[in-house]
This record gives C-alpha cells, sequence and structure tokens, in this order.
C-alpha cells in the first residue's frame, strides 16, 4: 500500500520533467527526423528516403558553413577555457567568502538581458559610427571611422562574451570542492607552480573543464543571434542555412535534415574530443 | 646538530598572537611532540615550519640552515595534512612518484624506490589501487610513505590519526613508533591527544595559548609538571583548589575550599596567601588512614571498571576523588565510609590556572 503510495508520488514529481522533455525535446526531434527523410516527388506527394541528407552532403556551402561553425565553435570553446579558467580560479579559492557571491553575481549580470540586447550593445559600440570608432577619431588615433563589426574576430569575441559564464560555473563548482591541504601537499613534495597546476589543478578540475566546454561548444554550435548580427552578411553560420531553408525557402524537409546533420556532427566533434583528450563522460560528467 | 630548531618564533595575524615566542631544538632521529588543546597554535608552527606561513619574527632552521626566505617547495621537510590530502586523481603508485617526479629523477630509478617504500610500510604491490579503494589505516600509511620516499631531513605529522576510529589509532599509535624507528627519521608530531604523545615521543612540548610550557621526556611532564596547566593535561589529576596558608621549608599547607586543609609541596612560584590548586594522581592515592592534611575522608560513590585503570569515586565533602584501584580488591563497599591517604611530596601545589 504504502509502497504505491511512494510509486504514485515518484510518477507525479517526475511527470514535469518527463513532459518537458517528452513534449518539447524528443517529440520536435523525432518530427524533424522524420521530415528529414522525406522527398518531395511532387506537389504534396512524398517519398521516404535519403535524398534530402544526399543533397546536403552534394553541396560544398554547405558542408563548409558546416565545417567552419564547428572551427569556430572549437576555438570559441578553447578561448572561454582558457580567458574563464582564471576567473573561475579567483572565484572559487582566492576571493573571500564574502566578495565571492558578490563576484559570481557580477558574472550573471549579463544573463539578466536577452541576448538580442547584448548583440545590440555590442554593434552601439563597434560599428563605424559607434562608440569606439568615434572616440579614436576624436582622439586623433585614426585618420577616419573604421567599421569593426562583421569580421569573425568580431563574431568570436562576441560569441566568448555570451557563453563564457557557462564555463565559468561548473569550473567554479568542481575547483570549490578542492581541498587547500592538496595544493600544499603540492608545493610540499617539491612541485613548482606550474607542476602544482599542471598534475594537480587541472586533473581535478577536469569534471568542470569538460562539462564547460561541452555546453559552451553545443550552445555556440546552435547559436543563432550572435553570429548573425555580429557577423551580418559574412558570418555564414550553419544555424542561419538552417533559417533559410525553413523561412525563406519554406523546405522543411531540407531545413529538418540540415538541423540533424548539425546535432550529429557536434555530437560527433564532443565525442572526437573526449576521445582525443583521453576523458570519458563516466569519469568526468558523471562522477558523484 | 639538531635537525629542526626554532628560535623565539612569533606568529601574529593581526592583533592576534597564536604563537609566540617559541623555541625548540630536536636533535637527530628522535620523535618530537607538540602537545596542546584545539587551537592554542600547534598548526600554525608545523605551517611556519613548512614554510606556508611567514613568522613575525624569529628564526628557523633545519640542519644547521636557516629556511625562512625558501619557498616550502625547496625545503626538506615534509608533511602529513590532518586529513591526509592524497591526490584523489592519482593512483597510489603515482602519489609516492609525484615527489621524485618533481625532482627530475630518472624513470628506472622511480618505480624501485616506490616499490621499496611501499614494502617498508607494509603494503607492496599496491602501487595500481586507487585512492578510494583504501582503508583508513592505508591511506595513512600512504600519506608517510609518500613523505618518506624523498628521505626528508623532518617529517611534520599534524594530528594524522584523527580522523581514525578509536581501535585503529590505538594501533596506528604503535605502528608510527615503529616507523619512526624503522626510517630513522626525525618526527615532529602535533596532537591534542596527550597518550599520543606520551607513548610515542622522546620528548614532549606542551603548549598552551601559544607559548611553550615545558619541554621534557614524558616521564618528566607525568612525574614533575612545570605548571597548573602542564600538570592538569598530562595524566590525569585531582584538583582540589584552596588558598596558600603558610610554607615551612619542603612542606606547605593549603586550605582547601569547602573545608580541610592539605599539605604538600609547592611547585612553582606560589607565595602564601595566593589562590592555588593541589593536584593529586589517581596512582598517588590508596585507600587506608593517613596523617592530619595527607588524607581525607568520604564516602564511596562508585566503582569505575576499567582494567587495569579502574577507578575509586570518593566523595569527600565537595569534591569528588578518582583514586586508582588496579585491584578492584574490595577494600571498601559503595557507599562505606573511607578515607583516602598520600605522602605529602606527592601532593603538588601551583597556581591556580584561570578559569
Ligand atoms: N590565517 C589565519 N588568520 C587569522 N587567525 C588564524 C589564522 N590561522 C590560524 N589562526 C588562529 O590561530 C589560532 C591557532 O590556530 P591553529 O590552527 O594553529 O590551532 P591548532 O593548535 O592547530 O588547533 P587544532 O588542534 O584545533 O588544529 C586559532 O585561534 C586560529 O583562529
Ligand atoms: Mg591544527
Amino acid at each position: 500500500m504504502s509502497r504505491d503510495a511512494g510509486r504514485l508520488s515518484l510518477i507525479l514529481l517526475f511527470m514535469p520533467f518527463v513532459l518537458w522533455i517528452g513534449l518539447l525535446i524528443i517529440l520536435p526531434q523525432l518530427g524533424i527526423g522524420y521530415y528529414s527523410l522525406r522527398e518531395k516527388v511532387g506537389f504534396n506527394q512524398f517519398e521516404f528516403g535519403l535524398k534530402n541528407y544526399v543533397d546536403f552532403i552534394g553541396e560544398p556551402v554547405y558542408r563548409n558553413t558546416l565545417l567552419r561553425t564547428a572551427w569556430m565553435s572549437i576555438l570559441v570553446t578553447i578561448l572561454a577555457l582558457i580567458a574563464g579558467f582564471p576567473v573561475a580560479y579567483y572565484i572559487a579559492k582566492i576571493a573571500k567568502e564574502r566578495s565571492r557571491a558578490a563576484l559570481f553575481l557580477m558574472c550573471l549580470i549579463p544573463l539578466w538581458v536577452s541576448d538580442l540586447v547584448r548583440a545590440y550593445g555590442w554593434i552601439v559600440l563597434l560599428r563605424e559610427t559607434g562608440v569606439i570608432s568615434t572616440a579614436l577619431v576624436k582622439m586623433g588615433i585614426i585618420g577616419q571611422p573604421v567599421e569593426m563589426l562583421y569580421n569573425d574576430i568580431t563574431v568570436v569575441m562576441g560569441l566568448v562574451y555570451t557563453v563564457i559564464l557557462f564555463m565559468i560555473v561548473p569550473l567554479v563548482s568542481t575547483l570549490q570542492g578542492m581541498d587547500d591541504a592538496l595544493l600544499e601537499a603540492g608545493y610540499n613534495l617539491g612541485g613548482s607552480r606550474l607542476t602544482v597546476f599542471r598534475r594537480i589543478i587541472v586533473p581535478y578540475a577536469m569534471p568542470g573543464i569538460v562539462s564547460g566546454c561541452i555546453i559552451t561548444f553545443m550552445l555556440t554550435a546552435g547559436s543563432y543571434l550572435t553570429p548573425i548580427l555580429l557577423g551580418g552578411k559574412n558570418s555564414s553560420w550553419f544555424t542561419e542555412q538552417i533559417y533559410n531553408q525553413f523561412i525563406t525557402r519554406y523546405n522543411w524537409e531540407s531545413g529538418s535534415a540540415f538541423g540533424v546533420s548539425l546535432l550529429v556532427f557536434t555530437s560527433f566533434v564532443v565525442w572526437a574530443g573526449l576521445r582525443l583528450t583521453g576523458q570519458s563522460l563516466a569519469t568526468t560528467v558523471a562522477k558523484d | 646538530m639538531y635537525d629542526l630548531s626554532c628560535a623565539s618564533v612569533t606568529k601574529s595575524f593581526g592583533s592576534f598572537t597564536a604563537v609566540r615566542d617559541v623555541s625548540l631544538d630536536i636533535p637527530s632521529g628522535s620523535f618530537f611532540s607538540i602537545l596542546g588543546p584545539s587551537g592554542c597554535g600547534k598548526t600554525t608552527l608545523m605551517r611556519m615550519i613548512a614554510g606556508f606561513e611567514t613568522p613575525t619574527s624569529g628564526d628557523i632552521a633545519i640542519k644547521g640552515q636557516s629556511v625562512v626566505t625558501l619557498p616550502p617547495n625547496k625545503r626538506n621537510v615534509k608533511m602529513v595534512f590532518q586529513h591526509l590530502a592524497l591526490f584523489p586523481m592519482m593512483t597510489v603508485g603515482e602519489n609516492i612518484a609525484y615527489g621524485l617526479r618533481c625532482r627530475k629523477e630518472p624513470k628506472s630509478e622511480i618505480a624501485p624506490k616506490v616499490a621499496r617504500v611501499l614494502d617498508r610500510v607494509g603494503l607492496p604491490g599496491s602501487q595500481d589501487k586507487r585512492i578510494d579503494q583504501l582503508s583508513g589505516g592505508q591511506k595513512q600509511r600512504i600519506a608517510i610513505a609518500r613523505c618518506m620516499v624523498l628521505e626528508p631531513d623532518v617529517l611534520l605529522l599534524d594530528e594524522p590519526l584523527g580522523a581514525l576510529d578509536l581501535k585503529l589509532r590505538e594501533h596506528m599509535k604503535i605502528e608510527l613508533k615503529q616507523l619512526q624507528h624503522q626510517f630513522e627519521t626525525t618526527f615532529l608530531y602535533i596532537t591534542h591527544d596527550q597518550s599520543e604523545a606520551l607513548v610515542m615521543s622522546d620528548n614532549v612540548a606542551v603548549m598552551n595559548a601559544g607559548r611553550f610550557e615545558q619541554i621534557g621526556p614524558p616521564k618528566a611532564l607525568y612525574d614533575a609538571p612545570a605548571s597548573g596547566f602542564v600538570a592538569g593535561f598530562v595524566g590525569d589529576s585531582n584538583v582540589l583548589p584552596g588558598r596558600l596558608a603558610e610554607v615551612k621549608g619542603d612542606e606547605a599547607r593549603v586550605e582547601v575550599e569547602g573545608g580541610g586543609t592539605v599539605i604538600g609541596r609547592v611547585a612553582d612560584a606560589s607565595k602564601p596567601g595566593d589562590a592555588v590548586e593541589v593536584f593529586l594522581r589517581p596512582e598517588a592515592l590508596r585507600i587506608g588512614a593517613g596523617g592530619e592534611g595527607t588524607s581525607l575522608s568520604g564516602t564511596v560513590e562508585s566503582f569505575l571498571f576499567n582494567g587495569a585503570s579502574s577507578r575509586i569515586l570518593v566523595r569527600s565533602g565537595a569534591h569528588l576523588i578518582e583514586v586508582a584501584d588496579p585491584e578492584q580488591s574490595g577494600a571498601a563497599a559503595q557507599g562505606g565510609a573511607v578515607s583516602v591517604a598520600w605522602t605529602a611530596e606527592k601532593a603538588r601545589i601551583f597556581a591556580r590556572r584561570p578559569s
């Protein structure tokens, strides 16, 4: 009797989660997978087949855009790790107990405004008639206004800024679990700063590094607003291609195939990344 | 020459002085303990020796060389941390090899050294075990092996048995002493447990509120404590507070609070009229009649059986007195009237400790 009640409350507890995952994630993905396998043979006539995928692979523009998106995302992930690690280390280990919460909050503040507003913030700063360009001209450092938008550096910078928080949070939580005595033992046994960093801090933080990298990479590869607004026509971001297929060309079948390809390819990159660095999800992210 | 010496070492954090004017000299190959209550500055002193804190004043020398300006990784003192601080992401073998690799020893020499030290701590062949597969006592031994493989001048141990359960602690006490003999290395051991300090050490320093009260072999601390703090902290004592009435030659008379007088020896600089305490060890007391001032009468309150350290509790006025009674001979009956007696030189009188 009480076991049944317990089971019922368990089911009720999990219901919202299951509904959310089922209705908003699994069902649409299945739908997209289904669409991507339909071939249009005539008006409102469809057959099942892999034609959409064959078309995708056969067209170098699509292929290259996907590869470029992956490379840029990897670059963004690495930059976010390099920039985020010292910040996370400072918050978790060096800052005083009292200032820790304030610092953490400061990292969160950018999330309080929407993606769109943040991207427009960059535009206000960086465009030809923007704050920085005008200021530099006024100070006489440059002769005439320069356009700082619409290039890869700006896109990468904007993306790092957008996703770095998702690198910092997991890093802070793993580093906070590290006992200072481990570092002291590292020095006491004769290690230099570099040795302690390389052989103690980094291995200890590995679960946070891996989950932070996976989250940032996936977020970057799937982001839309930042690359489009900061990169303009030159951004060639893969999500833009998906958007074009769905909205501009109204070709849902091919758009779905693009979406599935993005998911498969980014998952493959994550898997390859884990293999190359000798990590596995079981020993890092899923570790107690 | 001394393996480790500290000269007037002081450490202040802001206006608070954690370690005050501490001096010690530890001869080569000996087992030296620092015994003191929680918060008296033991860890702070040890962290200064290891190099994690800089003394506010004073000097620390290892094998005669001052080390105060050396960073921690350049000092040949190794430390066993309170919670051991074994590296969880490395195997046992990698933990032990860590220090050797920091020293850039050739790979071919590292493996045999690791194997040899594991042999000596009694865990041969456990190189590939993960740290979380070890028991508490095994972790302890790995933490010691990790330091000893580097052949330090001094090994520092900060309450390493604190996290173990009672049974294992008793066992590790003896084992630590044997390991120290085996490695012939100087051990500096920190503890707040007097039995650990007494059992293992060649010399013990009793520390209180940042300073050393007394340094000496365990037996000297026990038989001839230099202050009320040491007498109360090392070993068990019955304490009778009172006022020093008069001193005649060796003997002194104390008027005990709650009535009665006790005759004993003044062991510090107390003068007649001072508030004092009389310390009586349970094993210095016996059941039986005694003279005026060297006996108290009371009633037997209860028997505490604990093998060789069994006790009889005797109530005398406001005081509850523990009398050692290893034989449990039945010389007294519960509730019966008894007299407890001692010889005057076993009753030590010290100035009243601030409470
Ligand atoms: N970094 C620091 N800043 C300020 N005060 C400190 C600092 N480190 C230690 N103290 C203070 O110094 C005193 C002694 O601390 P310490 O850790 O040396 O005690 P301990 O004898 O090792 O105690 P325990 O047996 O509990 O480990 C304590 O009152 C502590 O609050
Ligand atoms: Mg301590």
